[in-house]
């Protein structure tokens, strides 16, 4: 079986730092994988790589046996790949509900001029998109503008508006980052619940109890390649994983 | 529900009043000197609308509209002269003047909407001296000396009429695709650029389209206004088609009354082009210095003051009124009691909203 997503040997340097070494990481389908790492191990920058928003200087994206390698971030959208934000990024003067209808467009494309100034082609959308608001549980937000959300909910309304379009993966960059204990749970319980339905998903992650609790595979880069990749109990008790990322992590992350 | 229904129907009865307002003024006025006023006003409320079409909703702030406009006045007097059109007929060129207007927003658009904020701006500075240049050195322009308008056939002292009725459709019409982009997805996908562009195209939106769409919309609308303008005006010169002070007092209309609304900038252009015109005919006041004036002080208070414009400040002071001090949206808080996380998480937002002036 060959993975959903995969990466092969993907390089990207910005100036004379490596920030990507050869990556090269497998995604399989109906799975929750992580990706961990110390700072600057690149993790990010492969997540651009991925969904477009950089261009690898080598290397290739697959998803499902395609190239999607330099494709253009609305492409990798429409291919069924979406991704979050490591600092949320949502659209502050749109309603929480509008926030979701941005991506709903993309699932059915107008047909016509018309249809691009039709109302009544979005019921179904908005019922599908206060569907999703609930599921994540800020429903009752959906008409305040997304700007005077929490940061929490402001991680959760990211979360679901790339629900929207039904995306077969969801790339999460630190979804459990800067969140309360409560929030945390929150979100890991509804990953867990779309996972169980068959949603793929690679989550970049500090927190390692979320991590280990989450993932069934676990791939751990260090200066831009893969240092080390399996299921969770193996990472946990890997010698180059200690003293590359959760050693190096302690000294330089003062959380 | 009740409330709702009769707030609609205020709204509706309002609207209504206003357009039988505007189609009765030049019967009650019959002036020419008021009516010329009114024909003035269209003219711009159309500009202003067409503007905020573009830059009110993507955020993109153009200062090259005069581009378009220009265009569309010499695409109408170097057509009208070369079929030998004139009278009333000449008006079947206004939408000529449309094409031409969409057809130079296409490389104008793919060339500047490349880039974004301060540098869009400069790009647009750059496309409005371009065309100014051609105007003054092309051969069909005709150079300093320009072109004169197309003859008219109908009654000296009716003269402003047609005109004003011709730009009031136009305006009305412009306000209404205004609307209907304000409700529909491709709306949204503006306001979502408008927002944060890159991650509008990380959920699917084809950013480039939709802003070039706009842009193309925006452009014809202002050139077939320029014709009407020309057409009533009679006479061009590269330096009144192409105008540096007409793209700056767009922006200021839509400042002023609010862009991004869409009865801001129809306010703004209300409030501005008729005061200006009153100025200028003062005698004390001759020459329009004074005007110009005014207008750079009143671009001041706006900037400094109110920022946002008229109509989005006014509905928030009448929001506080009606709701006396309570807040109007639910506080927030459902699944999080307060976020334990970085102070930058209010700031994200706050420096979004403020990105875009």
């Amino acid at each position: 079986m060959t993975a959903l997503l995969r990466t092969e040997g993907i390089k990207k340097s910005f100036g004379g730092v490596h920030a990507l070494n050869g990556a090269a990481i497998e995604v399989e389908e109906g799975t929750v994988a992580g990706l961990i790492g110390p700072n600057g191990s690149g993790k990010t920058t492969l997540f651009n790589v991925i969904t477009g928003y950089e261009r690898p200087d080598e290397g290739q994206v697959y998803f499902d046996d395609r190239v999607l390698t330099n494709a253009a971030p609305d492409k990798v959208f429409a291919a069924g790949i979406g991704r979050t934000f490591q600092l949320t990024r949502i659209f502050a003067r749109l309603t929480v509900l509008e926030n979701m209808l941005v991506a709903a467009q993309t699932k059915d494309r107008p047909r016509n001029l018309l249809a691009w100034f039709g109302r009544d082609a979005w019921t179904h959308q908005r019922r599908h998109a206060m569907e999703l608001l609930q599921f994540v549980g800020i429903e009752r937000h959906a008409d305040v503008l997304a700007g005077s959300l929490s940061y929490g909910q402001r991680k959760l309304l990211e979360l679901a508006y790339v629900l929207v379009a039904d995306p077969r993966v969801i790339l999460l960059d630190e979804p459990a980052g800067g969140v309360n204990p409560t929030l945390v749970n929150h979100i890991a319980d509804r990953i867990r619940e779309l996972n169980s339905r068959g949603k793929t998903f690679l989550v970049v992650e500090h927190n390692m109890e979320f991590v280990m609790g989450l993932c069934s595979t676990i791939t751990v880069l260090e200066s831009g390649a893969v240092a080390a990749s399996g299921p969770p109990q193996l990472i946990r008790t890997d010698k180059r994983v200690l003293d590359a990322y959760l050693g190096a992590d302690l000294e330089e992350d003062p959380r | 529900m009740r409330g709702r229904t009769a707030e609609r129907a205020l709204k509706v009865a309002g609207l209504v009043l206003l357009i039988a307002a505007a189609v009765a003024f030049p019967k009650v006025y019959t002036n020419p000197a008021v009516t010329n006023y009114g024909v003035f006003a269209m003219i711009f409320v159309t500009v202003a609308s067409a503007w905020n079409i573009f830059s009110g909703n993507s955020g993109y702030i153009s200062v090259g509209h005069a581009v378009f406009y220009g265009s569309g006045a010499y695409a109408f007097g170097v057509a009208a002269h070369g079929w030998n059109i004139n009278g009333t007929g000449a008006f079947i060129l206004v939408p000529f003047a449309g094409v031409v207007g969409a057809l130079i927003a296409v490389p104008t658009g793919l060339v500047a909407l490349r880039v974004r904020r301060h540098t869009f701006i400069v790009i647009t500075i750059a496309f409005f001296f371009i065309f100014q240049l051609m105007a003054y050195n092309l051969s069909f322009t005709h150079g300093t000396s320009g072109l004169n308008a197309p003859f008219l056939n109908w009654p000296a002292a009716s003269y402003n009429t047609p005109f004003y009725y011709i730009a009031l459709a136009l305006a009305a019409g412009t306000i209404a695709i205004s609307w209907l982009i304000r409700r529909s997805r491709f709306g949204l996908q503006l306001r979502a650029i408008r927002d944060d562009e890159d991650r509008a195209r990380g959920l699917g939106v084809k950013a480039m389209r939709v802003k070039l769409s706009a842009w193309i919309i925006s452009g014809a609308i202002t050139a077939m206004i320029g014709a009407v303008w020309f057409y009533y005006i009679t006479q061009i010169q590269p330096n009144t088609a192409f105008d540096p002070l007409f793209d700056l007092v767009v922006v200021l209309m839509a400042f002023l009354g609010g862009y991004g609304s869409i009865a801001g900038p129809v306010l703004g252009a209300l409030i501005i082009e008729p005061g200006t015109l009153w100025l200028n005919a003062q005698p004390q006041f001759s020459g329009g210095a004074v005007s110009e004036i005014v207008l750079g002080g009143i671009f001041l208070i706006v900037v400094l003051f109110v920022p946002r414009g008229i109509i989005p400040t006014g509905g928030e002071w009448l929001t506080r009124l009606r709701t006396r001090g309570r807040p109007a949206v639910i506080p927030a808080t459902s699944v999080s009691p307060s976020p334990p996380g970085p102070a930058s998480a209010t700031s994200v937002g706050s420096g979004s909203t403020g990105g875009a002036r």
